[in-house]
């Protein structure tokens, strides 16, 4: 009955809003009706559907104190040139107040090449630091107690080759294992399907990731053994339901990885993590933060039968979104980034790095970075935003967009199921094909004038170059490659041979933990280059098949 | 731009485009094969010059749907060839968008760790839109490379539509590349494609329904009327982890012997100069005939008599012809 | 009557995997009529040079975002001179600070896109630079 009385409302308005409508500009996206209203919420169920703070399924947040506890973790990603250079950035972060660390890498290093390989030509130390061999690993990290801070690594292909080396470091500053908190993104499959950063095939990529899951879940319990990243996904051109949606799907191929291992669910669940993308549109983002618990939780209890509630949690960093910094206008990024870090922090997020305004020229400048720093301590201290938790709960177009993408990204998860999974959607490259799609759609909306990225496309003004922009000389990537060689002239050859050998001869047998072969192997300073080369030779290299 | 580009030496001096490819230069290759695609002027002296060295290559045709991993398994054989001490070119064909007439050649990409082999020589091209000219001109194509010193030159196209299968018809053995589990591809490939199979493929040969799509192709060749003595081999591989592409690459080896030792290939080949012949003829006259009658005044006169019936298009027919070729 | 089309290589240089932009513009260059080849990731100069070579383009269009252009592009062009092919349009794009520019376009990267740039800008400037 009073549902009739609101329709009849409803159409009232609705006939208003249309005579009206020739003063409503064409934009973009807009959503399709102009106001939410309890209409757009039947058969919400606050219990099922919400349910409160730390409860399933997690809508509202995965703690019942979010961020009246304690504030998310301020963790500013860097690193750049050398373990030196990033060691005092390091320390540089602490002092003003950053609460983890997040290590950047060079493109070497995330592929597995040594500085004074041929293809690191031009590449060393330029989108982070250069780690060749433990010798790096412990200037990195000198003079900061690995048992006090929590640290982040974004490494995939050879992750098991820099935690090693993370491990062997705390070993010899007195920290044990077990202690040690942090992150390795570790997330192979938004390689191949958006960040391009992988080594070898798909196979073995999934034996080194649930090798990963299986040491750590004895030996180094704290530590979450991957990021599942639908960050790359979303900067490579998707949309906010395709992000979650590819992403989770690759969470479920991670999932069904071990589970045909042999591990438990509720062994190794509670240590996945993920990692979005925070993005322009603060109240769609929201809604996909929402949407993306939710759906975790549901797949976890009733696909998976998980039992714990750790289990089922979607806890999540968030970057905001590096593709949506303009080089044009750079301090308005500063602008950019406080929305997007609002949006996060509705959002619910448990980690957040800022993007600094110059990052569409270059790698920040420290002034930059604290520019970022201090937008995420404005947010949390002055602006309320983190004053109760999930604000914007119950607002009609927040949680119908909320619905609306659930909805979405479960169809998509639904018709990678069918495909064969997350692996083969991704070897059939129709997860790359999708992403594309909405990338060039995107891309036309701009150029078309339809969507407006003020700067760019409208707003424009003439502009001097900006000065003082971070540049890595190339003299960085001269003396790394000295300095590794020296690491191999000194070093003890014949333990590094057995290591290599002994790590060889268990790459081949399916059933050996590659794991303890890394973890020996880098302690005698064998480099991350001659380790990921003898695993390329046992497991060959991935060749993409990329389709436009 | 659309102009030959000159090749030149270290010093800037202009070189001679033909001597440069009949002395092996790589560039002038690339050169020629855009000379004949654009159709420029030196097009003609170009493959006069070459023809004397043409006819030593064997031509391997490659086609089959979209998805079936034409160009990996491509890829995979060309590089069996090239253990044995081979020399390989490539003429990889994808389809020109109809809507902007642009195309992105894709089939590179699969190969690329065969880009810096000196063995290799890989050209993509687009079919434009050129009706039934893009068989020419792969034909032509395939002369350059074989006159280059290539032993063996690979086509490799999607087997989709007419001018596809004229493009294949270029070849002394078509291998056919099927997959499992795209179900109804064998009714959608079978006008055409089948017939000119002479070794068929089914790579992705882990997937479900391979032995159904074994059958299947069992079976149409069993309905082949033809009296033939080379019954076409149906081969299992896949391309991704070079499984069975030995077993294959034997199979075409096989091929070509019979070719050799029936007579077939000379009578083949005999069959493609007599067709190549008569189509390079009709196409010079339609050529002509579209600059010297379509595009004239006097034909839109008579095409405005015929349609306002004061005169007939036999009689016009009739007396264009009379005009334009009895010259 | 012959149907010709300006062809362009597509190319990413290095080992970003950052294609999203590469990507775009190939279809772009697809959309506006041109034949693309694109090459996909992690492509040396050498490969890059040899494909540009085979393929006989009129342009090579490279896109970075790692900060290795000053590095790789002007090694590109470098080749492609000693190839012979000196008169192949090179155009490059990504993360590239101002201050670079000129001295990429001294070392003969005719244009230097940045981000932000239409495709219709860099499909522009291809037409009315191409040889």
């Amino acid at each position: 009955m009073a549902n009739d009385n609101l329709k009849a409302k409803l159409a009232e308005y609705e006939a208003a809003y249309a005579k009206n409508c020739e003063k409503v500009p064409a934009r973009q996206n807009l959503p399709e009706q102009p106001v939410y209203t309890p209409l757009d919420l039947e058969g919400f169920d606050y219990e099922r559907d919400l349910g409160f703070p730390g409860f399933y399924p997690y809508t509202r947040g995965v703690q019942p104190t979010m961020y009246r506890g304690r504030f998310w973790t301020m963790r500013m990603y860097a690193g750049f040139a050398t373990a030196e250079e990033s060691n005092k950035r390091y320390r540089y972060l602490i002092e003003s107040g950053a609460t983890g660390l997040s290590c950047a890498f060079d493109l070497p290093t995330q592929i597995g090449y040594d500085s004074d390989d041929a293809m690191a030509e031009g590449e060393v130390g330029k989108v982070g630091v250069a780690i060749d061999s433990l010798k790096d690993m412990e200037i990195l990290f000198q003079g900061i107690d690995l048992g006090k801070v929590s640290t982040s690594m974004t490494i995939n292909a050879p992750a098991s080759v820099l935690l090693a080396m993370y491990i062997a470091v705390a070993e010899k500053q007195g920290v044990p294992s077990t202690e040690l908190r942090g992150t390795i993104q570790n997330d192979i499959l938004k390689e191949y399907a958006a960040r391009g950063t992988y080594i070898f095939p798909p196979k073995p990529s999934m034996r080194l990731i649930t090798n990963i899951f299986e040491y750590c879940s004895q030996y180094v319990p704290k530590w979450n053994t991957i990021s599942i990243s639908g960050y790359h996904i979303r900067e490579a051109g998707s949309t906010a339901a395709q992000e979650i949606a590819f992403t989770i799907a690759d969470g479920i191929a991670y999932i069904e990885a071990a589970l045909k291992a042999g591990l438990e669910v509720d062994d190794f669940a509670g240590r996945l993590s993920f990692f979005w993308n925070a993005h322009n549109n603060v109240l769609e983002e929201v809604a996909k933060f929402r949407a993306s618990r939710r759906l975790w939780a549901h797949i976890l209890k009733e696909r998976f039968g998980a039992k714990k509630p750790k289990s089922m949690m979607l806890r999540v960093h968030t970057q905001t979104a590096g593709s949506m910094l303009t080089a044009q206008q750079v301090d308005n990024n500063i602008v950019r980034v406080a929305l997007q870090t609002a949006a996060a922090v509705m959002g619910g997020t448990q980690s957040l790095h800022t993007n600094s305004r110059d990052e569409a020229l270059a790698l920040p400048t420290e002034a930059s970075v604290q520019i970022a720093l201090r937008t995420q301590q404005i947010v949390a201290y002055e602006s309320g935003l983190a004053d109760v938790v999930d604000p914007l709960g119950g607002s009609y177009y927040v949680e119908a967009m909320t619905n609306a993408i659930y909805e979405e990204a479960k169809a998509y998860i639904q018709k990678i199921d069918e495909m064969g999974g997350a692996v083969e959607a991704i070897e059939k490259g129709y997860i790359q094909k999708e992403i594309q799609e909405s990338a060039y759609k995107w891309q036309m909306e701009v150029e078309s004038g339809l969507r407006t990225i003020v700067g760019v496309n409208k707003f424009q003004v003439e502009e001097k170059p900006v000065e003082g922009l971070l540049r890595i000389d190339a003299s960085v990537g001269i003396n790394q490659s000295k300095k590794t060689q020296q690491v191999r002239a000194d070093r003890d050859q014949t333990a590094v041979d057995a290591a290599l050998a002994a790590l060889k001869a268990g790459a081949e047998d399916e059933s050996v933990n590659l794991m303890p072969l890394i973890l020996a192997a880098v302690k005698t300073y064998a480099t991350l280059g001659e380790i990921c080369n003898v695993l390329r030779g046992v497991f060959g290299e991935y060749q993409a098949h990329s389709t436009l | 731009m659309f102009e030959p580009r000159r090749i030149y030496n270290w010093d800037g001096d202009n070189m001679d485009l033909i001597k440069e490819l009949l002395e092996g230069s790589r560039l002038a290759l690339a050169r020629s094969i855009t000379a004949v695609e654009n159709e420029y002027d030196n097009a003609i002296d170009i493959m006069k010059a070459i023809y004397p060295r043409t006819g030593k290559a064997r031509i391997l045709g490659i086609t089959g749907a979209p998805g079936a991993g034409k160009s990996t398994l491509t890829d995979k054989v060309v590089k069996h060839y090239l253990e044995q001490g081979k020399r390989i070119g490539i003429v990889a064909v994808d389809p020109t968008s109809p809507f902007s007439g642009g195309a992105i050649l894709g089939d590179r990409i699969r190969m690329n760790d065969l880009t810096l082999n000196e063995n290799v020589f890989i050209r993509s091209m687009g079919t434009r839109g050129s009706l039934g000219g893009l068989s020419k001109k792969t034909a032509d194509v395939v002369k350059l490379m074989d006159a280059f010193g290539m032993d063996l030159v690979i086509i490799e196209t999607v087997g989709v539509g007419q001018s596809e299968v004229d493009i294949v018809k270029n070849a002394d053995t078509t291998l056919v590349v099927l997959v499992p589990g795209l179900g109804d591809d064998i009714q959608a490939i079978k006008a055409g494609i089948l017939e000119i199979g002479d070794v068929f493929a089914i790579n992705k040969a882990d997937r479900d329904g391979c032995d159904k799509l074994n059958v299947e192709i069992e079976m149409m060749l069993d309905l082949d009327s033809r009296e033939l003595d080379w019954r076409p081999p149906i081969k299992r591989t896949i391309a991704s982890k070079d499984e069975g592409v030995d077993e294959l690459v034997e199979a075409l080896d096989e091929h070509f012997e019979y070719l050799e030792d029936s007579g077939e290939l000379a009578t083949r080949r005999a069959e493609r100069t007599h067709d190549e012949l008569v189509a390079m003829i009709n196409e010079q006259i339609m050529r002509y005939v579209h600059e010297h009658v379509v595009e004239s005044d006097a034909f839109k006169q008579d095409v405005a008599a015929v349609n306002n019936r004061t005169n007939d298009p036999y009689s016009v027919v009739n007396s264009v012809l009379e005009k334009s070729l009895k010259r | 009557m012959a149907e010709k089309r300006i062809r362009v290589i597509v190319a990413k240089p290095g080992l970003d995997g950052h294609d999203r932009g590469a990507k775009v513009v190939a279809r772009a260059l697809r959309d506006a009529g041109f034949e693309v080849i694109y090459t996909g990731l992690r492509q040396t100069p050498e490969q890059i040079v040899e494909a540009a070579l085979s393929e006989d383009v009129n342009v090579v269009a490279l896109s970075l975002l790692s900060g290795a252009h000053n590095t790789l592009f002007p090694k590109i062009v470098e080749m492609l001179k000693e190839k012979g092919m000196g008169d192949v349009l090179v155009v490059g794009g990504g993360v590239i600070p101002d201050a670079d520019i000129p001295g990429l376009k001294a070392a003969g990267v005719s244009a230097v896109f940045t981000p932000g740039t239409p495709t219709a800008d860099v499909i522009e400037f291809i037409k009315a630079n191409v040889k």
